[in-house]
């Protein structure tokens, strides 16, 4: 039998992305952000998280979409990582999906360069594709980009 | 309880016991007759030992167990502890302590089982059997022996006699807690004696040694005694009075057993836990002062009270006496001193001095350097002392107390002191101040000297004032938990460093400043004084020198560094206008003053730490960050980081470069090197925790044996690999490893490296400097016997492969080589 996974899903720019639901701590509404000076776009500020402070991270320009329209409030979804938790921001959440196996397929070969090291692959859903999101390599690539901006 | 957990606590219960067991074996060594000690050490390796064998760790085991049957011995009285038996259980205690650290690691006690060492404390089991005191060696009579060597006044001679006697291992595991069981077994032997006294008058000596046996265990068991055997004879009433006081002196005794082990994990967890229920009770405050109720407003008012003193219990709970360091410096004490021929007292105030844990971890390395460098350096041999009219011995003073928030702790010698004309002449020898810059300096700004990298890394640096290897690693290192490094000397009559360190790093009180529309904190260390230019003064106070702007602070300038510029933040209305008041903050970065301009400052607050994420950890203007009263998140300044940004601190290159590595070392992983030239004036580098010592050896010292060079050094003879050789190319170097030193060549630059246990020396041909880096950037060796190359301070560097070399150097030394060479060929 085929081994189902749980995705929690968001909206990017119209895209919907799902991250495993294994890895997320909590989803929640947008916080108060502390801005970081000097450090790179994809950084969007920290957060207070119950006396946790967590990195915010602007998924948005991490994936190389379109800015945000100006005015939008943004959800947090919380990941953990390696390095505790850091949140990523998103347009809109959506539903927890469950999927196997068969739906799956690689990345097709014509998805740009850095992109793709974060999208491991594409669930298809009924009536849209699901794009698989890999939080570590998203968290390791903002740390990246933060070290180049130096 | 798994076996894994019972060997994780016999670990850490082993360790403990390691470190009291150096610290009474040298106090044993000043006064060998202490029999409360001896009887300590003997326990602790039995313990050891017995539990070795139940968890069959055999090598540790045997180890072990000949060191406990020299102390039997010695416990016996039929041996008498002096410096070469002293320094035979001193290494059984290193082997412990490794083979413990090899069960840590791999779970097994190891492939060495030591046994020359081992053959060593069975030596030395054996050779003198002098005649044992004769209260001892005749064992039958001994309650007439007892009764007439313990005093009715039973003072703590008393104590040593009855614990002297065979009683078993077993009987002597109970702890002594001093003075409360001293004097409880002074007690309890006193007692004894009289019943001795009135049995053997009676003629009933059988019956003694049992009794005796017992009560030399101490209180707990000496009620037992007392009341077991006391209704017995005259003696009783006397015996009941003792054990009425043993009893009241086992009620004191019950406080050490209240402690228990925690895990740290705990303590930071419940740390970080109050750091929240203070934010939330500042939050609260907040709020309350705004609504208008009188039970709502006594509630918060509690509540503050509760908060403050539970962070501060909280705190306790981390702090833990300095003492837990300096206990292991007799130990290295010793061993400096006698490698060097030197005697050299140590002294303590203030062992009880709290500091927060993490604080003690960071000190506990820059501490020993300075101690080794103290009895290394200040003080002089015993002969030169004596010429000087010094005590042969010098002493070293140890001293820490509490003064404005913040721990000092002094480390003072009686010994040569620095001297400035030297260090004058070196600083100019080695470049690192011109003689127009050093004309100018006070005694102490040369003092301060020794503190530069590259100055104590020096050629010369064992025989002149160059205090040692790296005091720039003990200051970096200092530096870093945010304290200060003073050193204070007088020529001929000694020198004192004054370390300042703060009590705790996770609460800090910071400047809370806005800029931008964000708060930001500045750690208070920094903090120098506030200045407030109101707007109709700012056009003249500040003035700009080719563009950079300045402000005259009592007569000097103080160059000025706009916050919201150096973060590029949008410049908000207030600090745009010209016709505004300036508020400027002036700090200090590594000895150099500037101010810095920020929009508003708010307050000084106490604040709770917490570490920037793997993400952010290399902005590096940033030392962390902190969550402020209304439950926003403020960024912390690294006044370092920032000074360096803006360009306040650019000294030299080099020296800009090693505090930029040191600054951005804090948060990648960082490691120090030494950097050397080698052959060929190749740049290369060693880590620093394999170096031991640099040393200097003229040519006329080096000696052959067979085809190495050797040389004499601290009793011992140092093998000294020539890296010129290991690096040649293979045909070439027959004739070069046979070449005698030449005379005519400078004295050799040795670096005195440890490696699995051995010493040895590596020859090379100029040391460079120490720097901290993470030496990120690899590539692969070009050639043996070097690990792989690496980016240190932007130049490329041969990482050396040392067990490579000592292979490759004992390979060559070996085979297929002509004749020896007679040592007289060298002269």
């Amino acid at each position: 039998m085929a081994q189902t996974l749980q995705f929690c899903t968001f909206y990017l720019d119209k895209l919907l992305f799902g991250v495993e639901l294994k890895g997320v701590q909590e989803v929640i509404r947008s916080l108060d952000m502390t801005q970081v000076p000097l450090a790179p776009a994809v950084v969007s500020g920290l957060i207070n998280l119950r006396g946790q402070i967590v990195t915010a991270v602007n998924l948005r320009r991490l994936l190389e979409l379109e800015p945000s329209p100006p005015g939008a409030r943004a959800m947090n979804v919380v990941v953990r990582s390696d390095d505790g938790s850091v949140s990523l921001l998103v347009d809109e959440i959506g539903d927890v999906v469950e999927v196997d196996d068969s739906s799956f397929e690689r990345p097709p070969q014509t998805m740009r360069g850095t992109v793709r090291t974060m999208i491991t692959g594409v669930h298809k859903l009924n009536n849209q594709l699901m794009l698989v999101l890999d939080t570590e390599k998203a968290c390791q690539m903002t740390a990246d980009a933060v070290v180049a901006g130096q | 309880m798994s076996e894994s957990n019972i060997v994780q606590d016999f670990l850490v219960e082993s360790y403990e016991n390691l470190d009291r067991l150096d610290r009474d074996l040298v106090g044993l060594e000043k006064n060998p007759k202490d029999a409360d000690a001896l009887a300590g050490v003997f326990r602790t390796i039995h313990t050891i030992k017995g539990t070795c064998g139940f968890l069959g760790f055999t090598k540790l085991e045997k180890v072990a167990h000949v060191g406990e049957n020299l102390l039997t011995r010695l416990r016996d009285g039929q041996l008498t502890l002096n410096p070469e038996i002293t320094t035979a259980l001193l290494g059984m205690v290193d082997a412990v302590r490794q083979m413990l650290k090899e069960i840590q690691s791999t779970g097994q006690d190891g492939e060495v089982d030591y046994p020359e060492l081992r053959e060593n404390l069975t030596r030395l089991q054996q050779v003198d059997v002098s005649p044992a005191p004769p209260a001892v060696s005749q064992k039958s009579p001994v309650a007439a022996e007892v009764a007439l060597s313990a005093p009715p006044e039973g003072t703590v001679d008393a104590v040593a006699e009855t614990d002297s006697l065979p009683a078993p291992a077993a009987t002597l595991s109970v702890e002594p807690t001093p003075p409360a069981a001293k004097k409880a077994a002074a007690k309890s032997a006193r007692a004894v004696a009289k019943v001795a006294k009135g049995l053997s008058s009676r003629g009933q000596t059988g019956e003694v040694p049992t009794s005796q046996r017992e009560s030399s265990q101490l209180p707990p068991a000496s009620v037992d005694t007392a009341q077991g055997h006391g209704s017995e004879n005259k003696a009783a009433k006397a015996q009941s009075a003792a054990s009425g006081q043993s009893a009241q002196e086992l009620r004191n005794r019950q406080a050490p057993s209240e402690t228990i082990r925690v895990a740290v994990s705990v303590l930071d967890k419940l740390m970080t836990l109050v750091g929240e229920l203070v934010l939330a009770r500042n939050q609260l405050l907040q709020i309350s002062n705004t609504v208008e109720h009188a039970g709502l407003q006594a509630a918060s008012q509690r509540m503050n009270l509760i908060a403050t003193e539970l962070q501060e219990q909280v705190m306790k709970t981390r702090m833990q006496p300095i003492g837990i360091i300096w206990d292991q410096f007799p130990r290295t004490v010793r061993d400096v001193a006698l490698g060097c021929g030197k005697q050299v007292s140590i002294e303590m105030e203030g062992k009880e001095t709290e500091l927060d844990k993490t604080i003690i971890e960071a000190i506990k390395d820059p501490l020993t350097h300075l101690v080794r460098n103290s009895v290394d350096h200040g003080i002089e041999l015993p002969d030169d002392r004596d010429r000087l009219g010094k005590d042969r011995s010098g002493r070293l003073i140890l001293r820490a107390f509490h003064e404005g928030g913040q721990v000092n702790i002094e480390i003072s010698d009686d010994g040569a002191g620095l001297n400035p004309e030297r260090l004058r002449q070196k600083a100019l020898e080695r470049g690192i101040v011109t003689a127009e810059q050093l004309s100018r300096m006070t005694e102490r700004d040369i003092f301060n000297l020794i503190f530069l990298p590259g100055f104590s890394t020096a050629p010369k640096v064992t025989n002149v004032s160059g205090r040692g290897v790296g005091m720039d690693v003990v200051k970096t290192n200092v530096e870093k938990i945010g304290g200060t490094v003073e050193i204070q000397s007088t020529l001929g009559a000694g020198a004192t460093v004054r370390v300042k360190i703060p009590l705790t790093l996770a609460i800090i009180p910071a400047l809370v400043v806005t800029c931008g529309g964000d708060r930001y904190a500045i750690p208070q260390v920094s903090l120098l004084e506030l200045v407030r230019l109101e707007a109709d003064e700012v056009p003249k106070g500040i003035e700009l020198v080719h563009g950079a702007p300045v402000y005259r602070l009592r007569g000097r300038l103080l160059p000025l560094v706009y916050l919201n510029r150096e973060l590029k933040l949008a410049e908000t209305d207030t600090s745009a206008g010209k016709d505004d008041a300036v508020n400027i903050v002036v700090l200090q970065a590594d000895g150099r003053h500037f101010g810095l301009v920020v929009d508003q400052i708010n307050d000084t607050e106490e604040i709770v730490v917490k570490p920037l994420r793997k993400q952010l950890k290399m902005v590096k203007t940033f030392a962390g960050s902190s969550i402020m009263g209304d439950g926003k998140v403020a960024l912390i300044l690294d006044v370092l980081g920032l000074a360096q940004r803006a360009g306040v601190i650019s000294e030299t290159r080099d020296r800009a470069l090693t505090e930029k590595h040191a600054a951005t070392g804090a948060q990648a992983e960082k490691q120090a090197f030494l950097l050397f030239a080698g052959p060929a004036d190749s740049r290369m580098a060693i880590p620093l925790n394999t170096l031991a010592r640099l040393e200097e050896f003229p040519v006329a010292q080096v000696e052959m044996s067979g085809s190495q060079w050797v040389t004499q050094y601290r009793g011992q003879i140092l093998t000294l690999i020539r890296l010129s050789v290991v690096m040649e190319e293979r045909r070439h170097r027959i004739r070069a490893l046979q070449a005698p030193p030449m005379l005519d060549s400078g004295p050799l630059q040795v670096l005195v490296l440890n490696h699995e246990g051995r010493s040895f020396g590596l020859v090379v041909e100029r040391i460079l400097d120490i720097v901290e880096d993470p030496a990120a950037v690899k590539s692969a060796a070009t050639r043996a016997s070097v690990l792989y190359s690496v980016v240190i301070g932007d130049r490329v560097t041969e990482l050396l492969d040392i067990p490579a070399i000592l292979r490759s150097a004992e390979s060559q030394a070996t085979p297929s080589l002509p004749a020896t060479r007679p040592a007289e060929a060298v002269h």
